[in-house]
């Protein structure tokens, strides 16, 4: 073997079993709840708990709906900017980056100020408008994601041309959002969307803050009272985030392909 | 022209101070093929882009069909399109993309599939229905993009460069086709080229533009053998320029070199001892003294290239290089460069340049 080559694999060894020693010890952790032997009574636990179906529940529940918000906002505004208002993408870009410098707890605190119950948008005032407000907050937290996998998406169709031969066919701009460019970057917002419902399921500041029955406070919650249980609810997380990562992958095996190729 | 069915008037178009398309004027008969043709930056597509609506002229009126559509959005023109991208859309078999525009007029699904069919008959692709843009070459992609303009019937067909992404071979029996589809159809259809030869061949007519104006308006006869400016001339095919001096203007003689060519009734105003330039077309040189040519000029072969059928030699007469083409004979060797030569034409055949 090359020098070359053993080192490459030497770092390689190094991060796997970074990433992997940690895990593996979770894992195995998680399983010793009956003693001398392994078991997954932890996870029976974790998952027959009332308090974990419901909070997660609440938590799948509002990353459909962050999900939503974020598409409604993210792909008129990016294809927008890409077709008409291009000098505008560097300032879109580096809003869309704000969400990752400016701490939740700042943004959430932003809220409660603006929106409690005696301010003139008291959306703090009922359990329907702290939940929006929420939502709201994770749309805001998930924007980088999002708008970049959009944009990223939009990237690879030639969208000004796409969007003229629509309309000299007659297409409105309903029609063609729906009808030609989301169809082609669906792959993207999907993307986008998984990377949100990630970033929601584990979320725990604005969940927290805004005392809101969602799963971050109840992993939280958990993690400070027992000691086999989180170690459960931990692999449980990773493992609906790696399902997420996954699906990402398997469906960007179905992109629309370009069909733009020299003859 | 009577009664135009398109007709463009005065129409100007600027960006911020810059502008790109002046006073430029047209009008299309119902069923007639025209060409904008012009070099990069001319303004040709400019135009094209204001007809479809994707561009408003800054002054001017667009009229189709009696209908003034200048402030109209695309989408309420009944115009069809094809791009020099194909811009067919990737998520869509080639039947939904033929169907798009019937589809969003809202034409039941029995009269969409029967279009869409006869369509496909049309661009001799009837098998394709069901594939994927990114399962055709550039010349099905195209065809297909030119049904989807044609499906949903409109008034004018508008062709941006459609053949310029396309290998020679490819482009040369694509345009043969437009134009035969065009034709059996009796569509009114513009055609954006930068490409002379795809002008010449297909056209009605051509409007040659520079400079965000049309130079002239015409027949690909007329444009090719009586342009009107120095800028057509030189654009449309290959052309000779010659520089002469006049030596009596009213008996209309001119000398080129050491020697005398008679151009009377072509001066245009010219007075004895003007500089004037002269052009001649390649196909209008002969190589030697022949029958019926009734000037020539001496001078000695400066470059032979052997082409197969043709062989082009440039012959340096004075300060000046003339280039023409003759055909391949095995009988006859080739002229050697730095041979004496004379080379001969009708006078007629010779444009003053103004």
């Amino acid at each position: 073997m090359k020098s070359g080559k053993f080192w490459a694999w030497l770092v390689f060894a190094l991060g796997a079993a970074y990433f992997f020693i940690p895990l593996i010890a979770t894992v195995e952790f998680s399983m010793r709840m009956r003693r001398g032997e392994y078991s997954f009574d932890a996870y029976k636990v974790v998952l027959g708990d009332a308090r974990f179906q419901a909070t997660f529940g609440y938590s799948v529940l509002a990353a459909v709906f962050t999900i939503i918000l974020g598409v409604l906002i993210v792909v008129p505004a990016a294809y927008w900017i890409r077709l008409r208002l291009p000098q505008l993408r560097p300032i879109v870009e580096f809003i869309t980056l704000l969400p990752l410098v400016i701490p939740a707890i700042v943004i959430v605190f932003g809220y409660i100020r603006m929106y409690g119950s005696n301010s003139p948008l008291p959306f703090l005032a009922t359990d329907t408008g702290t939940n929006a407000l929420l939502v709201i907050g994770y749309a805001t937290l998930a924007l980088p994601y999002m708008y970049r996998a959009v944009d990223t998406g939009l990237r690879t169709i030639d969208v000004r041309t796409l969007t003229e031969a629509a309309q000299i066919l007659g297409a409105g701009w309903g029609t063609i959002i729906t009808r030609v460019i989301l169809p082609n970057v669906l792959i993207a917002v999907l993307s986008g969307a998984f990377l949100t419902f990630a970033i929601v399921i584990g979320e725990f500041t604005m969940a927290s803050l805004l005392n809101r029955p969602a799963f971050g406070p109840y992993l939280q919650n958990i993690g400070a009272n027992r000691a086999y249980e989180p170690a459960a609810l931990a692999i449980i997380a990773f493992a609906i985030t790696w399902g997420c990562m996954s699906l990402i992958q398997i469906l960007s095996r179905f992109a629309p392909r370009s069909a733009n190729r020299p003859n | 022209m009577a009664d135009p069915f398109l007709s463009i008037q005065h129409v100007r178009k600027s960006f911020g101070a810059t502008t790109v398309v002046e006073d430029f004027n047209l009008d299309v008969e119902r069923g007639e093929f025209v060409s904008f043709l012009g070099p990069s930056g001319c303004g040709k597509t400019t135009v094209l882009r204001m007809v479809a609506g994707f561009e408003e002229p800054s002054a001017g009126t667009i009229v189709v069909g009696g209908k003034d559509i200048t402030r109209l959005k695309p989408n309420q023109r009944n115009v069809g399109m094809v791009f020099q991208a194909y811009a067919l859309f990737p998520n869509l078999t080639v039947a939904q993309n033929i169907g798009f525009g019937l589809k969003v007029a809202g034409m039941p699904r029995a009269d969409i599939d029967a279009r869409v069919a006869e369509m496909l008959g049309i661009i001799k692709l009837p098998q394709m229905a069901d594939r994927y843009p990114y399962q055709l070459s550039g010349g099905q992609q195209q065809r297909i993009a030119l049904a989807r303009a044609i499906a949903p019937k409109p008034k004018l067909l508008l062709l941006d460069e459609p053949l310029s992404a396309l290998d020679a071979k490819v482009r040369v029996s694509l345009r043969e086709e437009i134009r035969s589809i065009q034709k059996k159809l009796g569509i009114t259809t513009i055609f954006v080229t930068h490409d002379q030869e795809e002008a010449l061949s297909i056209s009605d007519r051509i409007a040659v533009m520079y400079g965000g104006k049309a130079e002239q308006v015409g027949t690909p006869f007329e444009i090719y053998n009586r342009p009107a400016t120095k800028f057509v001339a030189n654009f449309v095919g290959t052309l000779n320029v010659l520089e002469g001096t006049v030596t009596d203007a009213a008996a209309g003689t001119v000398r080129v070199n050491s020697e005398q060519v008679s151009l009377k009734g072509k001066l245009n105003g010219s007075k004895s001892g003007d500089t004037l330039s002269l052009a001649l077309r390649p196909e209008a040189i002969s190589l030697g003294r022949q029958p019926g040519r009734d000037s020539s000029l001496s001078g000695e072969i400066s470059e032979v290239h052997f082409l197969g059928s043709v062989i082009r030699v440039r012959v340096g007469i004075g300060g000046n290089t003339v280039s023409l083409d003759t055909f391949n004979s095995p009988a006859t060797p080739p002229p050697a460069v730095g041979e004496k030569a004379e080379i001969s034409f009708s006078s007629s055949d010779m444009l003053v340049l103004h």
